[in-house]
């Protein structure tokens, strides 16, 4: 099954391509801006955020640090050494697992969290750094990148970790439904592409 | 008895107030959303996400059967009234899947007006089966909605933002139905709601003359 995933990301894998949005603010800002218009990204950001906020306190508290941090360090992986893919079979599967978590209610242990939101935050790094790096604008634009992941992250997961039972965590459990099945149709899309 | 009344309501009322603000909070912070997304421009991305989301809108059998699974929802209180709309999504995306990935669904559009009559019935008769027969009900023909409509991309359109609208859209259509579906608690509302579903059926009657004919 792991070689299957494997072989499958490589080849759904689509070339890198710099795609860095121009804020005309310097590159720190172009990296805020670049999380707020990559969906996938964002997508990404916000499931693991209601994820680690339904979990609880500790965990919405591993996850505040754990995922931008791996994310930074995917991110200079990647600028190092670009790599020719942005792995959107990988990328999306991060998402549709967190949005389907969610929407479960699933009880994920908090070390569970903090695992996966450092795969995701390496994965979703990575790929930025591998863009980024070819723009030239890797380290100021990653920097912003995971600024705004930290506080994003931070803010989501603080609002759901407050929220009383009823109707407010039942919405955040339609959000994430509604990640997973963006997901879902999102396979479909890669897998079109490739044949 | 007072006290006890009091210090129990107290924690409660602390909860209600702190969420309130956290609401007021991340209102605010929406607020802010149009400002980045008009400096960019990125009009090919907003172009995906508004096709997206238009696309279940403008299908009228779409729509009809969308908001009867939110009428029926309603009509059947909780924990369907939640249910329904959180699975409805990831069944309707999975028929979209294998629409992608060429898999045939016989009889697509004869399903989607059939998906109309069978939810506006259950909703004109205040039907209430089990929830995990209503839940099978819904989540069949949510494939049919999703294996038709969730793989029409317009060409240099973000896959992933047609995706998400279409999702979005579908999930609000579904809320606009649970909330007309509310006013079934009261007497004059609850005839309102049943010639609401009355209407979603006639309707797919219509739909499934037009698919046959």
């Amino acid at each position: 099954m792991p070689k299957l995933i494997v072989a499958l990301a490589v080849v759904v894998a689509t070339p890198a391509h710099a795609h860095l949005v121009e804020t005309g603010f310097g590159a720190f800002y172009d990296g805020i801006a670049h999380v707020a218009v990559t969906p996938s990204d964002l997508l990404v950001v916000v499931a693991l955020a209601l994820l680690a906020g339904q979990g609880g306190t500790r965990a919405a508290r591993y996850a505040v640090f754990a995922l931008p941090v791996a994310w930074l360090v995917g991110g200079l992986i990647g600028a190092r050494w670009p790599s020719v893919a942005t792995l959107p079979l990988l990328t999306t599967l991060s998402f549709a697992i967190a949005g389907a978590l969610v929407a479960l209610n699933a009880r994920v242990r908090d070390m569970g969290v903090t695992v996966f939101a450092i795969v995701t935050g390496g994965l979703h790094g990575f790929v930025n750094g591998a863009t980024m790096a070819p723009a030239g604008v890797g380290g100021l634009a990653l920097g912003g990148a995971v600024s705004a992941i930290f506080f994003l992250t931070a803010i989501l997961s603080a609002e759901v970790t407050a929220l009383p039972a009823g109707w407010p965590r039942i919405a955040v459990r339609v959000a994430g439904s509604w990640i997973a099945a963006t997901g879902l149709l999102m396979f479909g899309w890669l897998a079109q592409s490739v044949s | 008895m007072t006290m006890n009344m009091k210090r129990a309501r107290g924690p409660m009322t602390t909860n209600m107030k702190r969420w309130k603000f956290h609401a007021v909070l991340g209102a605010a912070m929406l607020a802010f959303v149009p400002t980045i997304a008009l400096a960019h421009q990125e009009t090919g991305q907003t172009a995906g996400f508004l096709s997206g989301f238009m696309h279940p809108i403008s299908g009228f059998d779409h729509v009809l059967a969308m908001v009867a699974v939110g009428l029926w929802g309603a009509v059947l209180g909780s924990p369907a009234i939640w249910v329904l709309p959180v699975a409805f999504p990831v069944v309707m995306a999975f028929g979209g899947l294998m629409g992608l990935l060429g898999i045939p669904v016989p009889g697509v559009e004869i399903g989607i007006a059939v998906s109309a009559i069978v939810l506006g019935a259950m909703v004109l008769a205040q039907l209430r089966p089990p929830l995990w027969l209503a839940a099978t009900l819904v989540a069949f023909f949510a494939i049919f909605h999703g294996h038709a409509h969730g793989r029409e991309l317009p060409e240099g359109t973000s896959a992933l933002l047609y995706s998400l609208g279409f999702v979005v859209a579908t999930g609000l259509l579904h809320l606009v139905g649970i909330l007309l579906g509310e006013a079934h608690r009261w007497v004059a509302g609850r005839q309102v709601v049943r010639a609401a579903g009355g209407g979603v059926a006639l309707a797919g009657l219509f739909f499934l003359w037009r698919a046959i004919a």
